[in-house]
């Protein structure tokens, strides 16, 4: 522990940690129930829909939060091309938490589905029906889902990276999720 | 009690610090582990980054898992979507079953008596708008009508409330098989080139014999108005107290039914059913009375190659009209998912794996026809996509 970094807020250390485990059953249960015909296809839909929809809510607060409260300066010895990745996957990250859910949903409206998040409670279409349209909606939603998940194994291994390698207190910055304080030293 | 909250926010605090340092302190000893293994002790960290690899490894080899990669005997809804296309080739732009259809539009009139059994808006006595589609149980959307033996019926019924209630029936009286795995089979059988394929298959299969029984001997008729058609799968129907009903349903036709021998349809006109029915509708409106039968307790419901005993209580609860009907390309129906697991509050799926099974079929030829509809082209410009 060379360095001392702020950390994310509370709030931002919470909805990342719930989020990343959303967002990472969501992925799960998109490429389990689009490879089954069982009846835990019915389950794992009836799931995807208002979870991605929970997602959407949960990132358009937690970009909300990050536009107030900004996050902590990544060190000034990073290289300057990890520095760029890191911004460059972070940009991406919020575009697919935000664009995924809404993807989704335009492709079930253009399908004429009804959006369906609880028993009796239904969103309403936010495009036409159009047989073009959720070809590319449907597209972008699958192959998309493919890139969220490469870009989060990268998330990851670069969290791990500077965890474990750099030692340089990033990863701190945004693990713990509850406690307030000071993490201890680890050594 | 603030006190004690305060308290109880230490020990978290003290627990949670504990935990991360284990956990750093573990994958830190991992890593001196990996790192004597590998015989690298100094720069670069080879073991940390071995780690960071199996980690990522992992989880995508997870992932792949989930999604079946690894799996080739998985039934996924794209085998058995792809286990549908006929030796002549997929019908592109269409469905990958019942291919060949016709829209129509109409209206269900609930009388009222549905809603004894389900608390579905539908089943409030009243008229809500339906688009349907005639359709023939074949992946070739050029089948001659009378070379089809199986006939269905989708319908969408939509509510004031926003709900949809949309159903895919046919004409047989029991099902042809009793799970996903023996119907993929039964498509394998049949498009197979080994000439015992299919004894094989209905040896191995004896609930098959009902059905085929029924695609033998019973009655063809040269009408889509005369048909019968049947729910086979059953579901579940949730009334107001809460109380579940295992059900199944049927459209009575109101037409006289007359059987016409297949001999006599082969005679006819490669698409006799659609202009019969259009024709039909144009000169009056047809009718089908909406019946739902109720199992009793220890009926199966898993299984829609077995017919509940005929005196099981059957409820009249409504009729649809078909009152309109519209070529298929650029119909109203075209565009809908004949989904069976569209079903409004009140209305549930049953054991019966059948609907599941379909509906992730039906979404996939659905991704399918759609991104093909360049194969299928509208007849109308600026036609209502």
């Amino acid at each position: 522990m060379t360095s001392r970094h702020e950390r994310f807020t509370g709030w931002q250390r919470l909805l990342h940690w719930v989020m990343a485990a959303c967002i990472l059953a969501m992925l799960f249960i998109g490429v389990g129930m689009v490879s089954t015909v069982k009846p835990l296809y019915l389950t794992l839909v009836s799931i995807h829909k208002p979870l991605g929809i929970a997602i959407l809510v949960l990132a358009v607060v937690r970009l909300a939060l990050r536009l107030r409260y900004g996050a902590p300066s990544l060190p000034a010895d990073l290289p300057e091309p990890m520095k760029l990745a890191a911004e460059g996957s972070h940009y991406a990250l919020y575009a697919l938490m935000i664009g995924m859910p809404l993807i989704g949903w335009g492709m079930l409206s253009a399908a004429a589905y009804p959006v369906v998040l609880f028993r009796g409670w239904h969103l309403p279409a936010i495009l036409r029906q159009s047989d073009s349209l959720h070809t590319l909606l449907w597209d972008a939603h699958f192959y998309l889902a493919f890139v969220f998940f490469a870009l989060i194994l990268l998330h990851v291994a670069a969290a791990l990276f500077h965890a474990l390698v750099r030692r340089d207190g990033v990863f701190e910055t945004m693990a713990s999720v509850f406690t307030g304080g000071e993490v201890a030293p680890a050594e | 009690m603030l006190a004690w909250l305060c308290r109880m926010r230490q020990h978290y605090l003290a627990l949670n610090n504990l935990l991360l340092n284990n956990i750093l302190k573990t994958l830190r000893c991992l890593i001196v582990g990996l790192e004597v293994c590998m015989a690298a002790s100094h720069k670069p960290p080879l073991g940390s980054l071995a780690l960071i690899a199996i980690v990522i490894g992992l989880g995508a080899a997870i992932f792949a898992y989930t999604a079946g990669w690894f799996s080739p005997q998985r039934l996924t809804p794209d085998r058995l979507v792809a286990a549908f296309a006929p030796p002549t080739g997929v019908a592109l732009g269409h469905r990958r079953n019942h291919a060949k259809g016709i829209c129509f539009t109409g209206v269900f009139e609930a009388n009222g008596a549905g809603s004894e059994l389900s608390q579905a808006r539908v089943f409030a006595r009243g008229q809500y708008p339906v688009v349907g589609r005639f359709n023939l149980g074949t992946a070739d959307a050029d089948a001659p009508d009378a070379t089809v033996r199986v006939r269905g019926l989708g319908i969408q019924i939509s509510t004031p409330d926003g709900q949809q209630w949309r159903s895919a029936m046919i004409n047989a009286p029991v099902f042809a098989v009793s799970t996903p795995q023996a119907f993929y089979e039964l498509l394998r059988a049949s498009h197979s080139k080994d000439p015992d394929a299919m004894k094989a298959f209905a040896a191995a299969h004896p609930e098959f014999a009902k059905f085929g029984d029924w695609a033998k001997n019973g009655p063809w008729t040269g009408s889509y108005a005369e048909e019968r058609y049947n729910s086979l799968n059953s579901f579940v129907f949730v009334d107001g107290s809460g109380a579940k009903h295992a059900v199944r349903w049927s459209l009575l036709p109101v037409a006289q039914l007359v059987a016409v021998s297949a001999d006599e349809l082969a005679k006819r006109g490669p698409d006799f059913l659609e202009q019969e029915i259009t024709q039909r509708v144009a000169s009056e409106p047809q009718r089908w009375t909406m019946v739902v039968t109720v199992a009793n307790p220890g009926d199966p419901t898993a299984d829609p190659t077995v017919a509940w005993p005929a005196d099981r209580r059957s409820i009249e609860i409504g009729a649809l009209t078909a009152q309109q009907v519209q070529a298929e390309r650029d119909g109203p129906c075209r565009d809908i998912n004949f989904d069976p697991t569209v079903l409004p509050s009140g209305m549930r799926t049953s054991d019966d794996p059948f609907p599941a099974a379909r509906s992730s079929v039906y979404a996939k030829s659905y991704d399918l026809r759609t991104a093909e509809a360049k194969d299928y082209p509208r007849s109308v410009t600026g036609a209502k996509p």
